[in-house]
């Protein structure tokens, strides 16, 4: 188990230090700052081993989160928990830096005695952690001793994520279905790899203990349900329903059920959390192509010219397009026309970044560079990096739709229908890479 | 942050540095590196022509990027142009940018040199320094071959200015180091060693180091140097402390060039002329003198100045080791810094007095200061001064001492590092043994040495106590008991053990007389250990166990039913098991005549070298050695051997003396082994002999083939490879030296023509050597091959017989079935044909075969003979004076695993040479 848990600033000075079991001394700190921040080369393992003491580490912006052990831990339940520390921190006190963090240190504290136990991890459900751990001074006197048992018997309860007697006026739910599709693909135009990892991210503002039924086009639900008599025409069926590849939930999803009847029913938290996870490989829509076309006119210049496509619904507009071309290290100056948006050579990056600020589907757009290189008396030649791009658009390019989300609530007096229903699509880029 | 001047500063690298001091992460001083090379690849892009003071700035820019750990791939043609800049900040960057970022395959190299020698030719000194300062920092091959000519040319010039004569010197050094093929002195010679008289400090100074690097390699031509530094030397030493004014340090007159100079005569005997020797002595005496003056600053540089001066000459006096008042003056002085404060000093001192301690001069001096050696021996804090006083005790030792710094050794070995443990434990054996008047006392000591430090006692200790007790025959019993009470404590080492066993097992009735040690009692106490030894350990109890049988009839129940018990006649380990099996045998069937002669004692050992001392020179390393421990080691070995009987001469032991790694006690010539007569414990105390007589088996392996390793010990590698056609044949021989230490005065005589060797063979290196061969009649004998070569000074012999055989001379012959009859049938005398019947060495694999008689020489013919596992072949031996027609004919059996072998030719020789060799192949 986690025998203690330090967050550093980016020169490796000690911010927060929580040791949670005796067999890691004083020592561990420095050796953490030593071996992997001011280590000479770039650690890259996000697990260190020095001295038979494991290292956990995640990096946020200039932040460095490690968890301690000299056990032979979980590695993955650890990460699970580092990062879910970062969603309570961010949902305390917004983003993490070191300026929060030190104005915050007293809030971290208690939250890490809260969410570990003896190195064991706890509730880390920022709803019910916000219930009894709040930044507003002692509430004490407001507190009734009612309000404190319910506590207790939410926190030991089996239903751990959600209080009782939630009331709403409006019963809303939000869902947002958050996209990230990552590819690589050849100079040809030859997908090489690209897979997408989803998440379903839900707002529930729902009164009393309601029971909610999700329902996407998987496609083993679709065929299941299509074996079973459907009228649907088995073509269409098979378009519009993805093959999923992975996924993983939220703890308050009933897995028993999902695993029986692939069904998936849960009693929702309050307010927002991640309700999947999910990966699909298999016939994504990826809404940009890009056509790199370089060419080395003699030693001391090079020509480039990059062509996008959009490949969605016209009435979609793509957002926050962004595509950096790498230049070659022995640049000497760039010359850039494009007929949209606005492109830059930017020197500290060593690329050519170009954006635009929104583009509609089956549109392209063009630029070209000319690129003037110092010559050199290195043989080596240019690595020739890929181009990446970076752009949101308004639609799942896994495919994913959700046929359903229904509410029960027996108690209260509110059915299905009275629920106001939001739901979002974002596709964003994630490493979406073209070689040249 | 530097501080930044208007004038020359520059203000943009100022900021650059400052900016990439601040950065936060590694990844924004990234960015800002790439955004100002991205700024200044546009500079440089050559769109307008920038001044010197951008192109410098930009150039100490792309520097500091360097030196911050990014490649530089641009730049290298700016920055030669700033060597042709009139400024001399702008020259200086430019020459930095060089010496730091040009390698020597560059193609900008030529420019480079020409800038160079621009700057060489050109009558200001700042610029000359310049250039040769870079000469000296790139310091390629290149760089000497392009200025090699040049600079001393530089060096010697009247009209040279005394500082451009300082880096003159200073780069002809570098450049000598690097590439000293290239630095030709020749006509210099005399004018460079004159600049020993030159009238400024600095230019001697550099002028005497390239003159003792150059003096090192050949001395003859710079003999004149030393009259020259003598003089030299005693103006500077006769000199008051303010004669020299700038180089006086803190008090001293020149103490770098006095140490300089010191050092340089170190490289050569003392002076023959006897003015100078009187002067140089005179100096020598003046230092020591100047050492007891008062100091005259509490400064611990002017300290410091004046020891270093001092124990430069000291160590000159050493060198010489002719002037007996000087060594005991120096040896007094040196026991003055035993005691001293500073650890340093006492370290130096130490040192120093381990090389006085052996000249014959001085040893008796520095025998006087053996209780403050002793004492610094204990209480000394640091680890590495311990070890020099150890040193020193071990170097001062005689035999009026001996006693005394053994039984300080000892107890000191108690407490001592570990690093250092088994170092003394080879030093406390060697002492004892070279020194021991008593060996009652030798035996005790060495006890006690295992004892105290059992587990870093090498074998080669307890070996050497069990052949010396058995070559004295008045120690025996004295051991016997020794050992016996030593086995008596409860825990005792495994080395006791082993040494206990042996003893006890060769001597043990000279102590079975007292009821306490009877048969019995020393059985039961030698087996209680038995269960607690290793393998070996229990091996050597075993044969100690059968002597027993031998010595105390008595015993032979109670050691028989030990060896009959389930853990020995079955014990997992075929070596013990087979011991005890054989030894039970032994001792039931043989009838006492024969127990007694199997088991009799073993023959005293042949004297030889002490193992131990090998070990302890192979610990160091050749070379390590002084002459001197050799030297003394022979004239005690002497005396103290005297007495017993020694097996050879004392050119024996010289042989043996070799520092070679084979730590092989008797040279290569010294006779067979003395074997123990039985399989016992014997067999571990015979040194391992590595190549005795002529190598028979790699000679053998040639038979079949022609490329491959003929000989290889730890010293040298030899490599044959060969062809042959018709009765012509050249073969190569590759002599490789594996180790690092160079061969010298190699020759090698073969009783035929061979063209010479090289006659030195580099550590590591390979020398080739050619011998052309021609066969003129048959022949039975190989020719024999003797190499001979200095190793470390010691003189190897090798016999190796060359691996041409008659066979080589074969012309494969193809021809049908009958024919091949029909000539068998032609060659029928009784003398044509030669038969062997020979059991199989090796698997029987009918490839392997073929391949083997392909390798013969002959041609293999199939579908000859009627049985198709049979193998036929046909060949000529072609000679210079006939051709001898040869058929040969082989049988395998596979069932008996045996071969028939018939060949039959012309000539009867050459049948049985020819079956003789090949008998050996399969």
């Amino acid at each position: 188990m986690i025998g203690g848990l330090f967050i550093y600033n980016h020169k490796g000075e000690v911010l927060i230090s929580r040791v949670y079991r005796d067999d890691i001394g004083r020592n561990a700190v420095d050796a953490f700052r030593v071996n992997v921040i001011h280590a000479r080369q770039q650690v890259r393992s996000p697990v260190t081993n020095i001295a038979r003491t494991s290292f956990f580490h995640v990096k946020r912006s200039n932040i460095w989160l490690a968890a301690v052990t000299k056990q032979n831990v979980n590695a993955a339940m650890v990460f699970e928990f580092l990062y879910k520390m970062c969603d309570v921190m961010t949902a305390y006190f917004g983003k993490i830096s070191e300026e929060n963090i030190k104005n915050n240190f007293v809030l971290i504290y208690e939250l890490l005695d809260e969410i570990l136990d003896f190195g064991y991890p706890q509730n880390s459900e920022t709803g019910a952690l916000k219930t009894f751990i709040t930044q507003q001074g002692i509430k004490g006197q407001h507190q009734t001793k009612e309000e404190q048992s319910q506590i207790t018997s939410q926190v030991t309860g089996q239903i751990g994520w959600r209080r009782e007697g939630i009331k709403y006026r409006r019963n809303e739910l939000f869902l947002d279905v958050l996209e990230s599709v990552n590819l690589l693909m050849s100079p040809q135009g030859q997908v090489l790899s690209a897979h997408v990892s989803g998440r379903v991210v839900m707002k529930s503002y729902l009164s009393g203990m309601p029971e909610c039924k999700f329902g996407m086009n998987d496609k083993i639900v679709i065929d299941k349900q299509g074996k079973g008599g459907t009228t649907d025409e088995p073509g269409k069926s098979g378009k519009q329903s993805i093959a999923i590849d992975d996924c993983t939930f939220h703890q308050c999803v009933r897995l028993s059920k999902f695993d029986s009847e692939r069904s998936i029913s849960f009693i929702p938290p309050d307010g927002e959390y991640e309700l999947m996870r999910y990966r699909t490989t298999k016939d994504i829509i990826l809404p940009f192509r890009v056509i790199p076309l370089v060419r080395e006119v003699g030693r001391t210049k090079l020509e480039v010219k990059v062509v996008i496509k959009s490949n969605f619904k016209p009435s979609l507009l793509a957002q926050k397009i962004e595509v950096r071309i790498p230049t070659p290290l022995n640049t000497s100056g760039v010359q850039v026309i494009c007929m949209k948006g606005k492109a830059k050579y930017k020197a500290s990056e060593n690329a050519i970044v170009w954006k635009i600020k929104r583009m509609a589907g089956m549109k392209e757009s063009q630029i070209s560079a000319e690129i003037e290189l110092l010559p050199t008396n290195d043989k080596k030649k240019w690595a020739r990096p890929p181009i990446s791009m970076n752009f949101e658009v308004p639609f799942a390019p896994s495919g994913l739709k959700v046929r359903y989300l229904k509410v029960f609530e027996s108690k209260l007096n509110y059915s299905d229908h009275d629920v106001i229903k939001w739901v979002r699509y974002i596709g964003r880029s994630g490493i979406y890479e073209t070689r040249c | 942050m530097p501080a930044v001047s208007k004038g020359d500063g520059m203000r943009g690298l100022a900021v650059f540095i400052s900016d990439i001091r601040n950065c936060k992460s590694k990844e924004a001083e990234i960015k800002r590196i790439n955004k100002e090379l991205a700024n200044i690849r546009s500079k440089f892009k050559g769109d307008k022509a920038l001044d010197g003071y951008s192109k410098k700035k930009y150039v100490c820019k792309l520097l500091f990027i360097f030196l911050l750990g990014h490649d530089i791939d641009f730049g290298h043609m700016e920055a030669v142009n700033l060597l042709s800049s009139n400024k001399y900040t702008e020259k200086q960057i430019g020459y930095l940018f060089i010496s730091v970022l040009v390698n020597s395959n560059s193609e900008l190299i030529r420019l480079i040199n020409n800038a160079i020698k621009n700057d060489l030719s050109s009558r200001n000194p700042t610029f000359m320094c310049l250039a040769l300062h870079c000469i000296a920092n790139v310091g390629s091959r290149e760089m000497a071959e392009a200025f090699a000519g040049e600079i001393p040319r530089i060096l010697v010039a009247g009209d040279t200015m005394d500082s451009v004569k300082q880096s003159a010197a200073l780069c002809l050094l570098r450049l000598y180091k690097t590439s000293p093929d290239l630095v030709l002195m020749g006509e210099w010679t005399s004018r460079v060693v004159h600049l020993l008289n030159d009238q400024h400090m600095g230019v001697v100074t550099a002028a005497i180091s390239l003159i003792t690097c150059l003096s090192q390699k050949n001395p003859d031509e710079f003999k004149t140097c030393v009259s020259l530094a003598v003089s030299r030397l005693s103006r500077i030493v006769s000199s008051a402390s303010t004669d020299l004014q700038d180089y006086t340090y803190y008090f001293v007159p020149a103490p770098w060039l006095s140490c300089k100079l010191l050092r340089l005569l170190q490289c050569y005997p003392p002076p023959e002329d006897g003015a100078v020797k009187g002067r140089l002595v005179e100096c020598l005496e003046t230092i020591l003198n100047k050492a007891q003056e008062p100091p005259k600053s509490k400064k611990v540089q002017h300290s410091n100045a004046k020891n270093a001066i001092l124990f430069e000459a000291i160590s000159l006096i050493i060198h010489y080791d002719s002037e007996p008042n000087l060594l005991v003056r120096a040896c007094n002085q040196l026991g003055q810094f035993l005691q001293h404060r500073e650890t340093n000093l006492r370290y130096l001192a130490l040192e120093s007095m381990c090389t006085l301690a052996s000249s014959e001069f001085s040893h008796e001096a520095v025998k006087t200061h053996i209780e403050t050696v002793i004492n610094a021996l204990k209480t000394e804090r640091d680890v590495s001064v311990r070890q020099r006083a150890a040193d020193l005790l071990y170097a001062m030792c005689d035999r009026s001492n001996a006693k005394q710094i053994v039984a300080e050794m000892l107890s000191y070995l108690e407490t001592a590092d570990y690093s250092i443990r088994e170092e003394m434990v080879l030093k406390v054996a060697i002492l004892a043994e070279k020194y021991a008047v008593d060996y009652s006392w030798y035996v005790d000591t060495i006890l006690n040495l295992i004892r105290i430090a059992g587990d870093y006692v090498s074998e080669e200790v307890w070996y050497r106590v069990i052949q010396i007790v058995i070559n004295r025959d008045d120690v025996q019993g004295y051991a016997a008991k020794t050992v016996f009470e030593a086995l008596q404590a409860p825990a005792c080492h495994e080395n006791m053990v082993k040494v206990g066993g042996y003893i006890l097992g060769e001597f043990g009735n000279l102590i079975a007389g007292d009821p306490r040690s009877s048969p019995l009692v020393q059985f039961n106490l030698l087996h209680s250990k038995f269960h607690l030894c290793s393998v070996p350990t229990r091996a050597l109890l075993l044969s100690a166990y059968i002597k027993f049988i031998n010595l105390f009839p008595e015993t032979k129940s109670t050691i028989q039913e030990v060896l009959r018990s389930d853990s020995q006649i079955r014990n997992s380990d075929v070596e013990l098991q087979q011991r005890a099996v054989e030894y039970l045998k032994l001792s039931s069937i043989a009838s006492t005549d024969v127990l007694a002669t199997v088991l009799e004692e073993m023959p005293p050992f042949p004297e030889r070298e002490s193992s131990i001392l090998a070990k302890l020179k192979k610990k160091k390393g050749p070379g390590a050695v002084s002459v001197n421990e050799l030297e003394e080691g022979k004239r005690e070995g002497g005396e103290l051997n005297g007495g017993g009987e020694r097996g050879g001469d004392s050119s024996t032991s010289a042989v043996g003396s070799t520092p070679s790694p084979s730590a092989d006690l008797l040279g290569l010539r010294a006779g067979p082994p003395v074997t123990a007569a039985a399989p016992s414990a014997g067999s571990l105390l015979v040194d391992v002999f590595s190549e005795a007589g002529v190598n028979d088996d790699g000679f053998l392996r040639f038979v079949c083939k022609n490329n491959g390793v003929l000989f290889e010990n730890q010293l040298l590698q030899i490599g044959i490879k060969s062809e042959y056609r018709q009765n012509l044949g050249r073969m190569y021989l590759f002599y490789g030296n594996k180790t690092s230490v160079q061969f010298v005065t190699f020759t090698t005589t073969l009783n035929v023509q061979a063209k010479p060797v090289e006659p030195l063979i580099e550590g590591g290196a390979q020398v080739q050597q050619v011998i052309n061969i021609e066969c003129l009649t048959d022949f039975s004998d190989a020719p024999l091959l003797n190499i001979k070569f200095r190793y470390g000074g010691a003189l190897q012999n090798l016999t190796l017989k060359l691996p041409v055989t008659i066979n080589k001379f074969f012309q494969p012959t193809e021809m049908a079935s009958h024919d091949f009859f029909q000539r068998w049938k032609q060659l029928s005398l009784p003398q044509q044909e030669a038969q062997k019947i020979f059991k199989a060495n090796h698997a029987m694999d009918t490839e392997v075969l073929k391949a083997k008689l392909l390798g013969l020489g002959m041609a293999l013919l199939e579908n000859v003979d009627p049985n198709p596992e049979n193998f036929v072949c046909a060949g000529v031996i072609q000679t210079k004076a006939q051709q001898v027609g040869s058929l040969l004919r082989l049988e395998p059996n596979a069932q008996a695993q045996m071969y028939r072998l018939t060949v039959r030719s012309s000539k009867d020789t050459v049948s049985k040479r020819l079956c003789e060799l090949l008998a050996e192949q399969f």
